[in-house]
Parts: C-alpha cells; sequence; structure tokens
C-alpha cells in the first residue's frame, strides 16, 4: 500500500536525475499547484480576511462586514485560553504516548521480523488496519468498551482499579486516550520505514565494541531512526492539536475537555461568529507553523517531503 | 547475555499486545454489526443477527449517504491522482529553481489541521457566495489528498530507472510513446496505491466535510449526526463491509507479489 508516503527520506535524489528544464515542467506542474494555491493559500487568506470582520451595523446575526477589527483575536485568545492550553496538553501527551507505544512496535515489524517477508507485510498491515475503519465508529467503540456501566469498567472495579463512583468517558483520560489511539498508524508507519532501512550491522559493531544493549539503542539505533521519530511525531501532534471529534461530548469528552476544534466547529457552524472561528483557526495555524518550524530546526531535518 | 535473552521475549510480547489494543475497536464494531438490536442504539449484546447485514439500506439515509461518499471519493480520487502524479513525476525527474517552494507548498497541507483548512474553505466559498455541495466538497478532497498522492508517487519515480526511458529514446520511440509505453505501466503500482490511498482519505473524512457538505450528508456526516442519539448497526454493517474489502485487497496484493517474487527468484 502506501506507506511508501511516510517515508521520511523520500527526498534523497539520485544523483543520475537528468537536468533539463522547460515547458513540460510547466506543463506538469502548474495544474496541481494552481489548484493548491487556489484551495489552500486563497482560503487561508480569505480566514485572515474573516477574522478582520466586524459585525454588521444593522446588527444582524451572522452578518458581518469587511473591516480592520482585531478584536476577533483578543477575544478568542482570552475566551478560549483553556481551550488552546488543552489543545497542545492533550495533543503533547497523546504524541507522547503514541511514540512510546509505537516505536518498540515498529521495530518488531521492521527489524524483527525480516527475515519473513510476508509475515512483516502481514502484520504491518494489522498494524495500519484501523485506517480502513471509520474514524467515527472506532471512536465510538472505545466510547462504547469503556462507558460507565460497561463489563470494562465493572471488572476493573471489582479488581478495585476503579472506585465505585469512578468513571472513564468525560475525562481528560479518555480524550487522551482517544487521541493516543486514533493517531498511532500515523506514528508507526513512519517509524517502520526507518527502522526498515536500519543498517543492522552497525548494532552488531557497536556491541563487538562493548556498547551495552541500551548503548547501543541511544547511541546508534535511535539517533539512525531520528527521520522517522520526527515525522511521526509531526504527522500525530498537528492532526491532534485540531482534532474535535474525540474530545466532544458525543464522543470521549464532556464540555471540560472541549479543544480549539470544538469551539471553531462550534463559532463557525452553530453561533455563526464567523470572525472568531475564523480567528481561532489563524492562531491555531501560526502556532503550529512555529512549533514545525522550531522543531525541525533543532532536530535538523529541514527537507521533509 | 541474560538481558539479551530477556529483551528477546518482551518485544514480541510488547507487540502482540500493542496489536490487540490496535484491533479492539475494529473487533468490536464487526461483532456489534451481527447485533440484534432494536431501534437506533447498538450499545448491549441482543443476540445474533444477520438481518443488518441483509437490510443494510432500510435504515432511512444511510444508503444514500455512503452513495454521496463513494461518488465525491471516486471524483476526487481521478482529480488529485492526476494532478499529483504529473507533479510526483516533474519533482524526479527534472532539475528547476522553484523547487524548494513546490515542496514547501506540497508539505503546508499535511502540517495544516483539518479544522483550519476546513473553516477556510467554507469562508472561502461563502465570501464568494457559493452554496455548499457536491461540488465544494469535492473541490476540498481533492486539495487535501493531493500531497499524499505526489509522496506516494514520488517514492515510485524515484525507484524507476531513467536508463529505461532513455533506452526507449535511442530507439526512435516519440516522448508519448516512451511515457504510455515505458514510465506509466512501470509507475502503475504507485499511482494504484496513491489513488487507494486517496479513495481512503476521501471516504472516511468527516472535519472538512463537516464544514463545506452543505445539505449534502455523506457516511461519516450520517455517523456524526446519529453519534447524539445512538448509531445503528447498520452503520457498523457499512463500515465492516468496507473493512474487510479494504484488508482483502491490501493482503491479496502482497500475497500476489509474494508469490510473483518467489518465482523469479525460482527462475534465477
Amino acid at each position: 500500500m502506501a506507506f511508501a508516503a511516510f517515508s521520511p527520506s523520500a527526498s534523497k535524489q539520485k544523483s543520475s536525475s537528468p537536468v533539463k528544464s522547460g515547458k513540460i515542467v510547466l506543463v506538469l506542474l502548474l495544474p496541481g499547484l494552481l489548484y493548491l494555491g487556489m484551495f489552500f493559500m486563497v482560503p487561508l487568506v480569505s480566514l485572515i480576511i474573516t477574522s478582520l470582520e466586524t459585525p454588521d451595523p444593522s446588527g444582524a446575526f451572522g452578518v458581518y462586514q469587511y473591516a480592520l477589527d482585531f478584536s476577533a483575536y483578543q477575544r478568542v485568545v482570552v475566551d478560549y485560553f483553556p481551550q488552546i492550553l488543552r489543545s497542545f496538553g492533550y495533543a503533547f501527551l497523546a504524541t507522547l504516548l503514541a511514540v512510546l507505544i509505537a516505536y518498540p512496535l515498529a521495530y518488531f515489524v521492521g527489524v524483527r521480523l525480516r527475515t519473513r517477508p510476508l509475515v512483516q507485510k502481514l502484520t504491518l498491515t494489522l498494524v495500519v488496519a484501523p485506517f480502513f475503519i471509520s474514524f467515527l465508529l472506532r471512536t465510538i467503540a472505545w466510547k462504547q468498551i469503556l462507558s460507565d456501566n460497561s463489563p470494562t469498567l465493572e471488572f476493573l472495579r471489582s479488581l478495585h482499579l476503579l472506585g465505585p463512583q469512578q468513571y472513564f468517558l468525560g475525562t481528560p483520560f479518555a480524550v487522551v486516550w482517544g487521541l493516543t489511539y486514533n493517531f498511532i498508524p500515523f506514528m508507526v508507519l513512519p517509524l517502520y520505514s526507518s527502522l526498515e532501512r536500519l543498517d543492522l550491522r552497525l548494532l552488531e559493531a557497536a556491541g563487538d565494541l562493548y556498547a551495552s544493549p541500551s548503548a547501543v539503542f541511544r547511541r546508534v539505533t535511535l539517533p539512525l531512526t531520528m527521520p522517522g521519530v520526527i515525522s511521526g511525531t509531526l504527522l500525530t501532534f498537528i492532526p491532534i492539536t485540531g482534532d474535535y471529534v474525540n474530545a466532544s461530548r458525543d464522543f470521549l469528552g464532556a464540555s471540560d475537555t472541549s479543544m480549539i476544534g470544538n469551539m471553531v466547529q462550534a463559532d463557525f457552524l452553530q453561533n455563526s461568529d464567523y470572525p472568531a472561528a475564523s480567528a481561532m483557526s489563524a492562531v491555531l495555524m501560526a502556532v503550529i507553523l512555529i512549533l514545525v518550524t522550531v522543531y525541525v530546526r533543532r532536530t535538523g531535518t529541514e527537507e521533509l517531503l | 547475555m541474560n538481558r539479551y535473552r530477556l529483551s528477546r521475549f518482551i518485544l514480541p510480547i510488547y507487540a502482540v499486545i500493542a496489536l490487540v489494543y490496535l484491533l479492539i475497536p475494529i473487533v468490536y464494531t464487526i461483532v456489534f454489526s451481527f447485533n440484534n438490536s432494536a431501534g437506533r442504539t447498538n450499545t448491549i449484546w441482543q443476540g445474533f443477527t444477520l438481518d443488518k447485514w441483509l437490510n443494510a439500506c432500510q435504515r432511512p439515509g444511510i444508503c444514500e449517504a455512503v452513495g454521496n461518499s463513494l461518488l465525491i471519493g471516486g471524483v476526487s480520487t481521478l482529480i488529485a491522482t492526476a494532478l499529483g502524479t504529473a507533479i510526483a513525476y516533474a519533482l524526479v525527474r527534472y532539475q528547476f529553481k522553484a523547487r524548494s517552494l513546490v515542496s514547501l507548498s506540497l508539505f503546508l497541507p499535511m502540517a495544516t489541521p483539518e479544522v483550519v483548512m476546513g473553516a477556510g474553505l467554507a469562508s472561502l466559498f461563502f465570501n464568494l457566495g457559493a452554496g455548499y455541495g457536491y461540488m465544494t466538497i469535492i473541490l476540498a478532497h481533492v486539495m487535501f489528498c493531493l500531497s499524499f498522492v505526489v509522496v506516494t508517487v514520488k517514492a515510485r519515480v524515484q525507484t524507476l530507472d531513467p536508463v529505461l526511458e532513455e533506452a526507449g529514446r535511442d530507439l526512435y520511440a516519440s516522448p508519448s510513446m516512451v511515457f504510455w509505453k515505458i514510465t506509466f505501466p512501470l509507475l502503475l503500482p504507485g499511482i494504484v496505491s496513491a489513488a487507494l490511498l486517496a479513495f481512503a482519505l476521501s471516504f472516511d473524512d468527516f472535519i472538512i466535510t463537516y464544514f463545506n457538505a452543505g445539505p449534502v450528508n455523506t457516511f461519516p456526516l450520517f455517523i456524526y449526526i446519529s453519534a447524539a442519539k445512538g448509531v445503528p448497526a447498520e452503520a457498523n454493517v457499512i463500515a465492516s463491509a468496507v473493512f474487510i474489502l479494504a484488508i482483502l485487497i491490501v493482503i491479496g496484493t502482497q500475497v500476489g507479489s509474494n508469490l510473483r517474487q518467489k518465482r523469479l527468484f525460482a527462475i534465477k
């Protein structure tokens, strides 16, 4: 399948690629790039224009006029401060958990199963299996498995791991659980494609030079698979910050677990407060771009595509 | 050495636990597609039935939503795959100055949370005064599928030896003949994977679609709207059927390519 999609070093060019340029390149590139310009860049500009709009003087609900009104930004940063903190906090935790779960799994599939290619491929299919079942339904499945009166919680209560009045749904724990689960395949794939290419002779060499297993891991395996860790964490962290399904009340969350996405959705689709929804989106986008730039600079993988 | 031994067992056990964790909601969803549940709610097990599988379309609106999702997924996949394949080919085969700008504009959509893209497109269509519907959903889906197509096809173009195309040219094949007789057949597996990925992304997209759907219902929107009252078992049937079909396709191609490789080795 498309496992190669997440290959972190897909950017390595063959040195023999012919140096040609001209009309053909334009014909190949322009349609797609114009499309992205029209439906990716222009919407971002539209978002910024909308965020600066001001309510119509007539006072009609949901009607705005063009202006240079920055008050929506002030409003969302103040009013939605808890949601902003929560979004990035949950995203940080879920990404961390996803690395901890995914790395050993990817190592097992990418290194240990190398001698059996068919078993390796089939196991990898199982790892990405959640991709093939509806995102909303697999979240609802967790909701029902972990609901207040479910056999799972009764079992945990009988083991006294959970108090009789304690529950799971609607807690930050449930939201982070769902976020971690839903985005693990995005973490495993890039890690796998790094680990699959790892030259095992380097690990042997380190062992021959009396490096302990943990030293081999810290000083050889991990640095060599860092590109996979970086693209995996980005592919997990970014969508999580904008997710609002897991945190929504009908799924795993409650009103006090709402994230940025819930606010954007409510303001845009229910309250018709387009400037606030747009300002919140613009703030989210700006924070992510800053974080990604800093992260990529610090970790030193400039070209991710 | 003892420690090394121990770690040999820890890792497989850990991997099995992680796999079980990943598969739990899938198994749950499939099992509850056979639940003899009355009405909309499908939360408590009430006995095995095949009714929901045999009469999935009885639930009002569900098959219309699935049909919409298939239509939108099909059209979006076609457009995104065509546009993306061209970009991927150009990126690998040609040198040009604006390369880093092109890479950046392909990376950005992947580094943007869906809610931002959804709200951005919705605000654009709103400001333009365009009504939401099939058109706006498809325009949105092509956009977010495009970068994934480029990355997938690009990986395949990189494995393609330029010498093969040169040989074609040396034998007086016209550029279009070189493309259709040599380049395209060799790229086809990559293009097919990219198309499957694009279709999967489109079919399962909820967030961006929700912002730009207007009156159109898709399968994820159907589930989201029913989530407040209880998702009917028929939704599990559809999702399970899609899941089983997708897994069979993937496993089939894997076993197939494995057999082919074995045969190649046997010939050698």
